[in-house]
């Protein structure tokens, strides 16, 4: 599989817009101007962007609490998502999901979603929704360690075979289910062949890797789009943070996030492989990266001056009338 | 115009809005039946209790869903239909059952509007079925609609006869929130003069079932019937009473209750769920709030016991409040002052 020039460009811009945003979040994040939880997706971009790279508006998402990537690889704007984490009004919620709860509908993404294993049942309503269009569209889910051991995840995986929806289950395990560890948590010995036995078709893909996700993706989206039912692809990766900001991360050996980061960087493979290739040059990818250090940077500073919410928006948008 | 059943002007309801609009979907537990069964006969159910019946039929797989024994997921795929355009009708087939599912209710669909902000619709109808009278006991027999309407982001419909639950169906797949239909399983075979032709009852407008200037009396859902006929005995000693059907909980008809007690100076809330934060409760505190100074006696609230609903048949019967109970609660705010 040989990815365009501008195919290869999107893709890295991506993971840099992932990259940036988290990185500058759990910069920003101590300094107190940003209310609630922040769970961080660094580490998992190849994840998101292998996946998202390959939908387009008609195709939904839906997400988790550590949802930020998933947003940003589907589309959503950047400094509208920075100001719905500052809690502002003119956030791309309105400050009235923020992080744990950030949506653009209008752009296929239904929302991270603050209840581990929440989103996957919702993911196979769209799928029912994209199956009546009949035009090809389909909807993913993302799943981590957390999730895959909640009940609902079993219910939607088996209704999607039930009723044979074009719905990709994207499994992307770090390693850690919260502060506890994913080998613990799953019974299975082997988690990929519990999928199977849901009669959903499993395609792994190394996490680190970006070209190695988009393959797998590829070969689920095949399927799906061409009336296969549903599919899934399983993903190990990691994640740089902890749980969530200020986790300590005591669960985690010393030096594992140092090590990963020197030596199994999703980004830094990327740039590897392309540069080495001779695909793109260092100057492309660092381009994107100064360009996208900006984006970031305009956005928090904007956000932090964002506008604040008069007493009646308390009430607004609990119905669509009442 | 004909007399119809709960169950048939309900049926009607779907049948005209999935004619009318091919976004309305249905799906749940043997709403058709018979899927991978033995005699390869199709719609073997039409739902347990035929509220779908004649569905699959007429719409066709796509469109009537079997789904296994899966709640959570039920709700939820109704959840992302919804959000993707679709407007799904979900079923549980007991409103008990809600404890597998209530994540997809509580967190998901009643909080997406408010969380994604005003892109966001989720026009979706969860029927579910209520209500004591049958010895289903306790897992089968409760009227959740006070744990429903405390809810914000979500309304509450609780029809009490055939005519309002068909309009208030259509009006319910037309609406653009997520919607709670709750229909009491001892009014299904209950029937009344409803029109052929499709009609939607606004929400939050309630209906003044019997007027009379003594009592006001609020009663939800089969505990209508039941007042009705505890009003028809007291007139009779020449106690008259309003009787006022609120027929959604959320919105709730607030200005037809104050407008009423400010006339009557009494009132009895008639309620079958238990007592504790139930829609009694909720309407006793809005009237002590708004109209405590017309009041010549204090709210009596009739309601269940504190329990769960019981089995045996003589125990359900004292369970469930009785036309008896609200003509003594009646006479009680006679008896003050």
């Amino acid at each position: 599989m040989q990815l365009s020039r501008e195919q290869l460009l999107q893709a890295f811009r991506s993971m840099v817009k992932i990259r940036e945003f988290e990185e500058r979040l759990h910069i920003e994040n101590p300094k107190g101007e940003i209310p609630g939880f922040l769970h961080l997706y660094a580490g998992q971009e190849a994840v998101a962007v292998g996946l998202c790279e390959q939908l387009t508006e008609r195709d939904y998402i839906i997400s988790t609490h550590r949802g930020h990537g998933h947003c940003i690889a589907k589309g959503c704007d950047i400094p509208a998502m920075m100001l719905e984490i500052y809690g502002r009004a003119d956030g791309l919620c309105n400050g009235k999901g923020g992080s744990m709860h950030i949506a653009d509908v209008t752009k296929g993404m239904l929302g991270a979603n603050g209840i581990v294993g929440g989103g996957q049942p919702i993911a196979v309503g769209a799928a029912i929704a994209c199956k009546m269009r009949g035009d090809g569209s389909v909807a993913a889910s993302f799943t981590g360690d957390g999730a895959a051991n909640q009940g609902t995840v079993f219910e939607a995986m088996n209704l999607a075979v039930v009723l044979q929806v074009p719905k990709v289950f994207m499994f992307e395990m770090n390693g850690y289910s919260e502060h506890t560890g994913g080998s613990y948590s799953t019974g299975a010995k082997d988690p990929v062949q519990r999928i199977r036995g849901f009669g959903i078709p499993v395609f792994e893909a190394d996490g680190f890797d970006l070209f190695s996700v988009y393959d797998a993706v590829r070969q689920a989206l095949e399927i799906s789009r061409n009336g296969g039912g549903p599919t899934a692809v399983y993903a190990q990766t990691t994640r740089y943070y902890g749980h969530f900001e200020g986790d300590p991360m005591l669960y985690r050996a010393p030096g594992e996030v140092e090590r990963l980061r020197a030596e199994n960087d999703c980004l830094q493979n990327f740039r590897r492989r392309v540069t080495e290739a001779g695909l793109l040059t260092a100057g492309d990818l660092d381009g994107i990266e100064v360009e996208i250090r900006a984006l970031v940077d305009h956005s928090v500073v904007a956000a932090k001056a964002g506008r604040g919410h008069t007493p009646a928006e308390l009430l607004t948008n609990v119905y669509a009338s009442y | 115009m004909s007399i119809k059943t709960m169950r048939e002007a309900i049926n009607e309801a779907l049948h005209q809005e999935m004619a009318r609009d091919s976004r309305v979907i249905v799906l749940g537990e043997d709403v058709s039946g018979g899927a991978g069964g033995t005699s390869g006969q199709r719609e073997a159910a039409g739902g347990v209790f035929g509220l779908t019946k004649g569905l699959l039929p007429r719409f066709g797989e796509a469109r009537v869903i079997d789904t296994p024994i899966s709640e959570a997921a039920i709700i939820g795929a109704a959840n992302g239909a919804a959000l993707a355009g679709l407007r799904p009708v979900a079923e549980i087939m007991f409103a008990d059952f809600v404890g597998v599912c209530f994540d997809q209710i509580l967190n998901q669909a009643a909080k997406f509007r408010y969380m994604f902000g005003p892109n966001a619709k989720a026009p979706l109808v969860i029927r579910m079925t209520m209500g004591a009278g049958m010895g289903a006991a306790a897992q089968h027999s409760q009227t959740l609609y006070p744990l429903f309407t405390a809810i914000p982001g979500i309304k509450v419909v609780t029809p009490s006869n055939a005519y309002d639950a068909k309009g208030l169906m259509i009006a319910a797949i037309r609406d653009d929130d997520p919607v709670i239909f709750l229909e009491h399983k001892m009014l299904y075979g209950e029937s009344c003069e409803v029109p052929d032709e499709p009609y939607a009852l606004p929400f939050g407008e309630a209906a003044l079932v019997r007027s009379g200037d003594d009592v006001t009396i609020v009663a939800f859902a089969r505990m209508v019937n039941f007042a009705r006929a505890a009003a028809d005995k007291l007139a009779a000693q020449g106690i008259h009473c309003d009787v006022i059907d609120p027929r959604t909980t959320s919105p709730l008809d607030e200005d037809m209750i104050l407008e009423s007690v400010r006339a009557t100076g009494r009132l009895v809330v008639v309620d079958e769920s238990p007592p504790r934060c139930s829609l009694a409760a909720d309407v006793a505190a809005m009237v002590a709030e708004r109209a405590f100074g017309y009041l010549k006696a204090p709210v009596r609230q009739v309601t269940a016991p504190h329990t769960p609903v019981p089995f045996a048949n003589d125990l359900e019967s004292l369970y469930i409040p009785s036309p008896e109970k609200i003509i003594q609660a009646a006479l009680a705010t006679m008896a003050s002052r």
